[in-house]
């Protein structure tokens, strides 16, 4: 089974037009497990797209390096990047499914013509990634939308698309920025839903990167929270929510327990006081 | 059908100041349309003035929303109008200006018996043949050439300062070089309005190379894609409504640049035609050959229009 690491990672942008440089992440350590959905909170500047770049291959880190494969790397050095390691990640690739804040679809191409898009890049024949393509847009509730404009769609059935795009690909990991961010309360909670059944599925590695603590503690088997200049991880946490909704299946009763309105008070005091020291940069 | 309904008094009263002339032109294709006789004829005639339904409930929109082709049409009518009652009065010497009647006249006797050795027909297919065949050329090198600056910094760099340094100059200051080089023949006025087209139509299809958003660049490759397939599926996909634009921009130019390609040692062509008929001082061909310039260019931009409403229907959303 493969895990996604991450080796003592910097990321020193340059800064803009001669400006200071911007030490968007320091010396992360971080190792997502096979099956986890991991969910990154913290607030805008942290770096938490950074990170996600990182995993996604967009960027790379000015130090240490990023593996995703079965190898543990326990008791090998912490060698410098550059360093060629069977598993690095040097750069995108179809074992890293992203789904974007702002859909990112193609409008010339209809709904499952952008979901079997990965698959023709790769040359699969015609009839076969059809068939792959209207297996997930049939699991993210899709399948009467095959041929319409994906422009003249909702934004939050622009999402379902962009999921099952990348769940197409059938990727080892998906990298989630904000997908839910720009959707109403009541899309975004439907789709919260929808996740963790694809989830549930698939028990794909997820990275999902979210503002909203509740979204957070919703979805997540593990919650990291960032703090920003310079970007790093501050708290860790195990939960069990998202498994408690997916055997009762009632996402208001799991966000009214006792344990999940506590740990959301804990989680927003953490927030608030980095909130309250970074607050004058 | 709304537009009937909101009407309000106001508007009526505004439309009915309007001159007889123009409100009984503007009535007729609506008679046609909508021959609803319940509707008062004065009615009818106010709401091709109305703004129309712009959004359904948007009565806050942005200045300048709703309709303009009816206003658009009383224009034109009451400038030819003004043009005849000028020359029919007398205000103005026939030589200066000639009457409407004369120049529609004189479009028939060109397109019947010819002007300067030519008919109508003949001037129109020589320029037509011109300013295509430059705008073919344009097309074959122009967009190869702007999507390789967009993809390509070496590229960029290498055609960058010539563009960017003929494009302002106007095509009358380089015709003399481009005679010199190219002697009198087809080659140099093809040459001089190509240049004209090419310039817009590279720099159009660079910018549409670097509008394409980065997401989608950054998803293609996270789904296996190659260099040049994020090229072949993504970039030249995206570039497509500049590309279309610039094609547009690029033959308006090339019919701007008509007259001056062939000012020298033409035989045949609207922009002969013109100057040929300015030497003699016979203006009704002047203007006739104006207004057939311009109609012509005019349909080729509905054409192009119409094309990238079926080609990128995404355009803009
Ligand atoms: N391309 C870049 N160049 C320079 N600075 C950047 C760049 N991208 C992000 N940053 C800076 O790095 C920090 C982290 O950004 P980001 O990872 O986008 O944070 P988040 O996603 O948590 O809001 C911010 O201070 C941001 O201004
Ligand atoms: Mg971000």
């Amino acid at each position: 089974m493969s895990r996604l690491q991450i080796h003592d990672v910097s990321v020193v942008y340059p800064g803009l037009n001669g400006g200071e440089q911007v030490r968007a992440l320091s010396n992360i350590n971080f190792t997502i497990e096979p099956g986890e959905f991991v969910v990154a909170l913290g607030a805008s500047g942290c770096g938490k797209t950074t990170l996600l770049s990182l995993m996604a291959g967009f960027i790379s880190p000015s130090k240490g390096y990023l593996t995703l494969g079965d190898s543990t790397l326990e008791g090998l050095p912490r060698v410098a990047c550059g360093v060629d390691l069977e598993d690095q990640i040097t750069g995108p690739g179809k074992d890293r499914g992203v789904v974007f804040q702002k859909h990112a679809l193609l409008p010339w191409l209809d709904v499952i013509e952008n979901t079997e898009f990965g698959l023709k890049l790769q040359g699969v024949p015609k009839r076969e990634r059809r068939e792959r393509a209207a297996a997930f847009l049939k699991l993210v509730g899709l399948e009467d939308f095959h041929h319409h404009p994906v422009y003249q769609l909702s934004g939050g059935m622009q999402q379902r698309v962009g999921i099952a795009r990348a769940l197409t690909n059938d990727p080892k990991m998906l990298l989630l920025d904000e997908p839910l961010g720009a959707l109403d309360a009541l899309t975004r909670e439907v789709l919260q839903e929808l996740l963790l059944d694809v989830w549930k599925e698939t028990r794909k590695m997820m990275f999902f990167i979210t503002h909203s603590v509740e979204e957070a503690l919703f979805m997540a088997s593990r919650l990291i929270i960032m703090s920003p200049r310079p970007g790093r991880i501050t708290h860790e946490f195990k939960l069990d929510f998202n498994e408690r909704f997916l055997e009762c299946r009632d996402a208001r009763k799991v966000k009214s327990m006792p344990e999940f309105i506590q740990m959301r008070e804990r989680v927003l005091s953490i927030i608030h006081g980095d909130e309250l020291s970074g607050g004058m940069h | 059908m709304s537009a009937t309904k909101t009407l309000d008094a106001r508007l009526i009263g505004e439309a009915s100041d309007t001159s007889d002339e123009s409100t009984r032109l503007a009535h007729e294709p609506a008679a046609e349309r909508t021959p609803a006789p319940s509707v008062p004829l004065i009615k009818r005639i106010a709401a091709l003035f109305a703004a129309g339904p712009v959004k359904p409930g948007e009565s806050y929109g942005a200045p300048g929303q709703g309709r303009s082709l009816a206003i658009s049409v009383v224009t034109a009518v009451a400038l030819i109008g003004l043009w005849y009652i000028a020359t029919a009065a007398g205000w103005v010497a026939p030589l200066f200006l000639p009457s409407p009647v004369a120049v529609v006249e004189r479009f028939w006797e060109v397109l019947t018996q010819g002007f300067a050795n030519a008919t109508l027909l003949e001037h129109t297919g020589w320029s037509m043949l011109r300013v295509f065949g430059a705008f073919a050329l344009a097309m074959a090198t122009a967009i190869p050439i702007g999507i390789f600056m967009g993809v390509n910094r070496v590229a960029r760099g290498l055609f960058d300062p010539i563009i960017e340094f003929y494009r302002p100059l106007p095509p009358l200051a380089y015709l003399p070089l481009v005679i010199i080089w190219l002697g009198i023949g087809e080659a140099s006025k093809v040459v001089l309005i190509y240049m004209a087209i090419f310039a817009p139509m590279a720099l159009s299809a660079r910018a549409g190379v670097r509008s394409v958003a980065i997401e989608q660049i950054h998803a293609a490759y996270s789904m296996g894609a190659t260099r040049w397939q994020v090229v072949r599926y993504i970039i030249l996909k995206s570039a497509l409504p500049e590309i279309l634009t610039g094609m547009r921009i690029g033959i308006g130019f090339g019919w701007t640049t008509l007259v001056a390609a062939e000012m020298v040692a033409a035989q045949a062509g609207l922009g002969f035609m013109v100057l040929n008929a300015a030497e003699f001082l016979v203006t009704d061909v002047v203007i006739m050959g104006i207004i057939v310039i311009g109609i012509i260019a005019y349909l080729f931009d509905m054409l192009m229009r119409f094309a990238e409403r079926k080609l990128v229907p995404w355009k803009g959303r």
